[in-house]
């Protein structure tokens, strides 16, 4: 198996790494071999085409050598079977490239080779036959030389029996949110948001699709200020937002329903009427100058917890003891409270039931009816579909292509999210 | 099979059964301690107990005890409160008993309230600018400043042995021979010797009653202001600090800041309260810093449970003094005291986890 997170020792070396949990012979007597072990690491890089200095020690390497060590580590094992989880995510093209090459070396010697892929350009590149997997479930195999880009993303989003169920058109005042050539880098540090252009205008539903991973998560961070852009500009009803400033995001009408609600979105520890004031904390009638006015915030969280049918046995209990219903209640009723002019949410109903998600849905659809510029991140097709005015598709961290909702084709907009043309 | 798991939800009545049952554990071990060394275990837990509250002046030297372990117990709770680890009070606790000596001769001759004020205002200085040095590390470089405050604690050491020992500085006593051969601190103006006041029998020096006030102090910022919202906030998710819009880096050096300030206050009061002079060896010697760090557990980091527990812990240290002779070694005093800390610590970890026993299903191959 290799993740795609790497399971690796920084500070041993590679051969070290290598030989970490196998208990066939060095195991067994106590001193490791490390002239024998690095000469066999030499040569499996060599056979496979998977160049890494068998010396050097893990911190020194990119991410790209750090992943052939990950593979290195499962030949040495004599690994007759090969998980790939999306080996190409952290790889530059031509690494990509080498990589495919070693995965066919494998498959040579008969070895299986299994690899995850959202991509499918790769996918049709390396693989000889393609599953697809559609929540969960396993949804077909096909010959990989029979697939096309195109009927693979037909098979990943599916074909909805019921056709969805669309809001009528809203009406569409000014433009409230405007990204320019917005850049972000993720949390390693490769860049994950790429010049993203977007206009959000009161009234309306943008819906953002794509697949989990390509920088959705980033470019709402970024919009709301959690994170630092590299480049271009966030406006907000005409007005430049500081960059990288969670509280001038706030200040400015931002609310931000994140995709991480118990540890973002709410404080665990903390009582739902703490995190009811979590961003409002600082203005009457939540404080008063440096001073914080406890009853008037148990006041404030019983009303709003009545108004949005928050279910818990009162507002002193832990954020962390409520379900995840009532958890994104408790988020969207504080977020609505600040009377917003956008608001950005990401994959606000992951986790929710059938009676939770109509919930969000219902708040979502009126607060585009209040005049709130809505930006709606989700990986589920139908959901964007069925409540966004427009889609646009993220993929690996640019939008490529944007699409009338009431004109777009399933199958058009899987292909975009898979990096088809 | 014996299994850990962590509890979901922590029952309220384990919170006051535990720490019981964990006291009445370590007497039970106590007991075989002294039963083996040939010391009749009630007539000592008597002692200990008379020594520490009951005798004579018993009270009293608690209370000198106890003063410096609060303000020492809350410099580790107010940063525990928001995950950080500040196991630099022994450190900032020389560093405000330099700073308040300092400013005590400084003032030598100004009335006795400016002169305290001073020690007290300097003492806290001392340990806030001490402790803001972990603080900016961890906030602007992610040093860990568990290391940071812990090997300040040698330097401030080292420096405090060289003002006195090491060199001919402003604190050192240089009048007269016996200063020179046997070095010690500037003796401080009777100025700067802080009132006590004596309830039948009892002294309760100045400090006590600053800790306390301390600690009301640090209640009321941690639970009625913003300041203290935010402290929770980021100390239970930083994350959501973030999102909420709070200045995490300014926070994590305004709270090591605040943090070293108590425990530079305590230093203060060491100078003004008993030692009235900067007295190297007794302040390395006593380790009020660690034992701070164990006073802050034990409390849960709720400011007065603090107060108590520093109490408690002074009497069980002042007890470990008068017990000790050619009777009662001073290993066994330690050895007392150790049990008690570990079993009541220990303990914890019942409140927060629960031992599971399975008994291993038996197959029928196993049992034919």
């Amino acid at each position: 198996m290799v993740h795609q997170h790497f399971r690796l020792v920084e500070p041993f070396s590679v051969a070290e790494n290598v030989v970490l949990g196998d208990h066939r012979d060095v195991g067994r007597t106590f001193r490791l071999h490390s002239r024998a072990i690095e000469r066999r690491v030499g040569e499996l890089s060599q056979r496979y085409g998977l160049a890494v200095d068998p010396r050097a020690r893990i911190w020194q390497l990119s991410l790209g050598e750090q992943q052939r060590v990950e593979i290195l580590k499962a030949l040495y094992k004599d690994a007759r079977i090969l998980i790939l989880d999306e080996p190409t995510a952290v790889l530059m093209p031509q690494e990509s490239r080498a990589l495919f090459d070693t995965i066919r070396a494998m498959a040579r010697d008969g070895r299986t080779v299994i690899f995850i892929s959202h991509k499918l350009r790769e996918v049709k590149a390396v693989a000889d036959r393609v599953t697809i997997l559609r929540r969960g479930r396993s949804i077909a195999t096909v010959p990989a030389a029979d697939a096309t880009p195109q009927s693979l993303a037909t098979l990943m989003v599916g074909r909805e029996i019921r056709p969805a169920r669309r809001d009528g058109p809203r009406e569409v005042g000014e433009a409230c949110l405007e990204l320019h050539d917005v850049g972000a880098d993720g949390d390693r540090g490769l860049p994950a948001v790429r010049d993203v252009s977007l206009t959000v205008r009161r009234g309306e539903i943008l819906g953002i699709a794509g697949v989990a991973g390509n920088g959705q998560r980033e470019l709402a961070e970024t919009i709301a200020g959690m994170r630092p852009p590299t480049g271009g500009t966030v406006r907000v009803t005409g007005r430049k937002l500081k960059a990288g400033d969670a509280r001038a995001a706030i200040g400015a009408g931002i609310a931000y329903v994140p995709e991480d609600r118990l540890g973002t979105g709410l404080a665990p520890g903390l009582s739902v009427a703490d995190n009811v004031v979590l961003k409002s904390y600082r203005k009457p009638p939540a404080s008063r100058g440096p001073l914080l006015l406890v009853r008037k915030i148990r006041e404030l969280a019983e009303a709003l917890m009545q108004r949005y049918d928050v279910r818990a046995s009162g507002p002193d209990v832990p954020a962390r003891q409520l379900s995840g219903g009532n958890l994104q209640k408790v988020v969207l009723a504080r977020e609505f409270s600040g009377d917003p002019v956008v608001l950005v949410a990401a994959s606000p109903t992951r986790g929710l039931d059938v009676a939770g998600i109509e919930v969000v849905h219902a708040y979502l659809r009126d607060a585009a009816e209040r005049g709130v510029g809505v930006l709606l991140i989700s990986e589920d097709l139908d959901e964007i579909r069925t409540l966004a005015d427009r889609i646009a598709v993220m993929y690996e961290g640019a939008i490529v292509g944007e699409r009338d909702a009431s004109t777009a084709t399933v199958e058009e907009l899987g292909l975009l999210m898979a990096g088809g043309e | 099979m014996i299994r850990i798991e962590r509890r979901l939800e922590q029952p309220r009545w384990l919170t006051v059964v535990v720490p019981v049952v964990s006291v009445a554990v370590a007497f039970l071990l106590a007991t075989l301690v002294l039963l083996a060394t040939h010391h009749p275990p009630l007539h000592t837990f008597r002692r200990l107990f008379d020594a520490a509250f009951l005798d004579n002046g018993a009270l009293t030297e608690t209370l000198v005890s106890a003063t410096p372990l609060a303000f020492t117990g809350l410099c580790a709770a107010v940063a525990f409160r928001m995950n950080l680890f500040n196991i630099g009070g022994e450190g900032q606790l020389y560093a405000g008993a330099i700073t308040g000596a300092t400013i005590a001769l400084l003032l030598g001759g100004a009335p006795s309230a400016v002169v305290i004020v001073g020690m007290i205002a300097a003492g806290a200085a001392g340990g806030a600018v001490l402790a803001a040095i972990p603080g900016v590390l961890r906030a602007f470089f992610s040093t860990s400043e568990i290391i940071t405050s812990l090997m300040l604690n040698y330097v401030v050491a080292l420096i405090i042995d060289y003002l006195i020992f090491g060199s001919h500085s402003y604190l050192r006593d240089s009048s007269g021979f016996e200063a020179s051969v046997f070095p010690q601190g500037k003796t401080l103006p009777d100025e700067a010797t802080w009132p006590s006041w004596a309830i039948h029998g009892l002294v309760i020096p100045l400090g006590a009653l600053v800790a306390v006030a301390v600690a009301v102090v640090v209640w009321f910022l941690y639970k009625r202001t913003r300041f203290g919202f935010e402290v929770s906030v980021i100390g239970d998710s930083a994350r959501a600090g973030r999102y909420a819009g709070m200045r995490t880096r300014r926070k994590i050096v305004a709270v090591m800041c605040l943090s070293g300030a108590i425990a530079g206050i305590g230093g203060a009061s060491q100078d003004g309260d008993f030692r009235h002079q900067l007295d190297p060896r007794g302040l390395t010697q006593a380790n009020y810093g660690y034992a701070g760090i164990v006073v802050a557990a034990l409390a849960r980091y709720n400011p007065f449970a603090v107060l108590l527990v520093a109490f408690l812990l002074g009497g069980l240290q002042n007890a470990g003094y008068t017990l000790q002779g050619a009777d009662f070694p001073n290993g066994l005093v330690g050895v007392l005291q150790g049990l008690l800390l570990f079993c009541v610590l220990g303990g914890e970890l019942f409140i927060r986890y629960r031992v599971r026993i399975e008994r291993r299903h038996r197959t029928a191959a196993e049992t034919a």
